[in-house]
């Protein structure tokens, strides 16, 4: 094939050897991912700036750049952000399966 | 006494412009304040209550959250929670009125009845087609005319009921219980006159909203911010004006004690009002009272276009949210692992 898949996420050129500083471009994600990423490494006190992108509509990725603080690793920040968000994920789908086992709510028949 | 604004947790609606518009929750934004992720303070504050159900849609609240978090649960359902739609259409005969193209558009926006959950999707167009992921349907109507006078013609509409279904392989056991049609069967597709008919072979296949709207399983999937109407118990308002004042927000949101004339917000109610900001254009209501959204109380409404039961969009949305970081995941931890490589 001549367009091959691109890899899920490339480190753009210009990041530190270290990776205290680097933007990652995620292939075939978008705002939904993007912006709950975000706000998951901005909770991670390490972090010392966070922000996303979409950088062309027409262009299926999306960049994250990440600047940790103590020359820590934004590699390792991206992961655990990632553990936690699937963390939080579980826990809405557990709170509304109990909600709609246990809770009393207003059923009813809707015309169509 | 309460202060009247707190930026942290309330958005503020005035006359003109918003104020408190971004969450602040952060790590270093408050000094000596811990911000940090906790999924125990999570769980402590995170309160998700389904309010109303109805075989259609469902209204539910989430509590505790980001607004980046309801968004992306808002944003996978329209656009990622997987459905079965009519995607090729093999014409052998169509001598309708409609042209071929515009006959196939509109079957394809059918809502069909399929659980997406048996079906595989297929990795790309050209992939050969399998009994697991293609549905096999056909269209098959002629016009004819009729004796009766009152209806002289015989199937002069083409109706999505018409679609029937041509089982495949394993497919006749997998779909036993349910067999697959349109969720609705009168939608008109086309119309015919005596001697016209359409004459069609329809591929259904797995596909989600981003690729075309027509996979989308919701009608609807919306959320607002809990509106919270704060009196100043510092200046009340007027008895005289009460009524006037009652009438400056949506029915039922503000009461009227009968004997004093004060007035006071419905807990309950409150949930309906439209926050139009009708009360702040009335100088004598100037002080009395400001307007709010609560910033992490999302109230959702979400219709279901028929695949999947109104209650099951959520957990289907979180299923996907949870395989998105998944796969992200292990392409970090593998990028991870070339980084360790080259370092050695």
């Amino acid at each position: 094939m001549a367009d091959a898949v691109p890899p899920k996420i490339r480190i753009m050129k210009g990041a530190e050897p270290d990776l205290s500083a680097a933007t990652y471009q995620i292939y075939d994600e978008s705002h939904t991912i993007g912006n709950a990423l975000r706000w998951m490494l901005m909770k991670n006190p390490k972090v010392e700036f966070c922000g996303y992108s979409v950088p062309h509509p027409s262009e299926n990725t999306i960049q994250v750049r990440i600047q940790m603080y103590d020359n820590l690793s934004s590699l390792e920040a991206l992961i655990a952000a990632l553990s936690n968000l699937d963390d939080l994920c579980l826990t809405i789908g557990e709170a509304y399966d109990k909600s709609l086992q246990e809770d009393k709510y207003t059923r009813w028949e809707e015309k169509s | 006494m309460q202060p009247l604004s707190d930026p942290r947790r309330h958005v503020n609606i005035r006359a003109e412009r918003v104020a408190d518009v971004s969450s602040t929750d952060f790590p270093g934004h408050y000094p000596g304040e811990d911000h940090s992720w906790s999924l125990d303070k999570f769980k402590q504050n995170l309160q998700v209550k389904v309010q109303k159900l109805s075989q259609r849609s469902i209204d539910f609240d989430i509590v505790g959250v980001d607004a980046s978090i309801a968004n992306a649960f808002r944003r996978i359902m329209i656009a990622e929670v997987p459905t079965v739609c009519i995607e090729s259409v093999y014409v052998w005969n169509n001598t309708s009125v409609i042209v071929d193209e515009v006959l196939a558009q509109r079957i394809g926006m059918v809502p069909l009845n399929v659980d997406p959950a048996v079906m595989e999707m297929k990795k790309s167009p050209d992939e050969q087609p399998t009994d697991r992921n293609t549905m096999v349907f056909k269209l098959q109507v002629a016009c004819t005319r009729s004796t009766n006078r009152e209806e002289p013609y015989i199937d002069d509409q083409v109706l999505s009921g018409h679609l029937t279904w041509e089982p495949v392989g394993e497919q006749v056991d997998v779909f036993a219980h349910k067999p697959p049609a349109p969720t609705n069967p009168n939608i008109v597709l086309a119309k015919l006159r005596p001697g016209q008919e359409v004459n069609m072979e329809l591929h259904a296949v797995k596909g989600v909203g981003k690729d075309h709207a027509k996979f989308s399983p919701v009608a609807t999937a919306s959320y607002r911010l809990l509106p919270y109407i704060q009196l100043n118990p510092q200046k009340p308002v007027p008895p005289q004006h009460a009524e006037k004042f009652q009438k400056c927000f949506s029915k039922g949101v503000i009461r009227i004690d009968p004997r004093t004339q004060t007035v006071s917000v419905d807990p309950e109610a409150v949930r309906d009002d439209t926050v139009s900001r009708e009360v702040l254009r009335h100088p004598e209501f100037e002080g009395c009272v400001e307007l709010k959204r609560i910033r992490d109380y999302f109230l959702f409404n979400v219709e279901s276009e028929g695949a999947y039961p109104p209650e099951r969009l959520l957990p289907e949305a979180v299923h996907v949210f949870r395989s998105k970081i998944d796969t992200i995941r292990e392409a970090a931890l593998s990028l991870r692992a070339e980084d360790v490589e080259m370092n050695n």
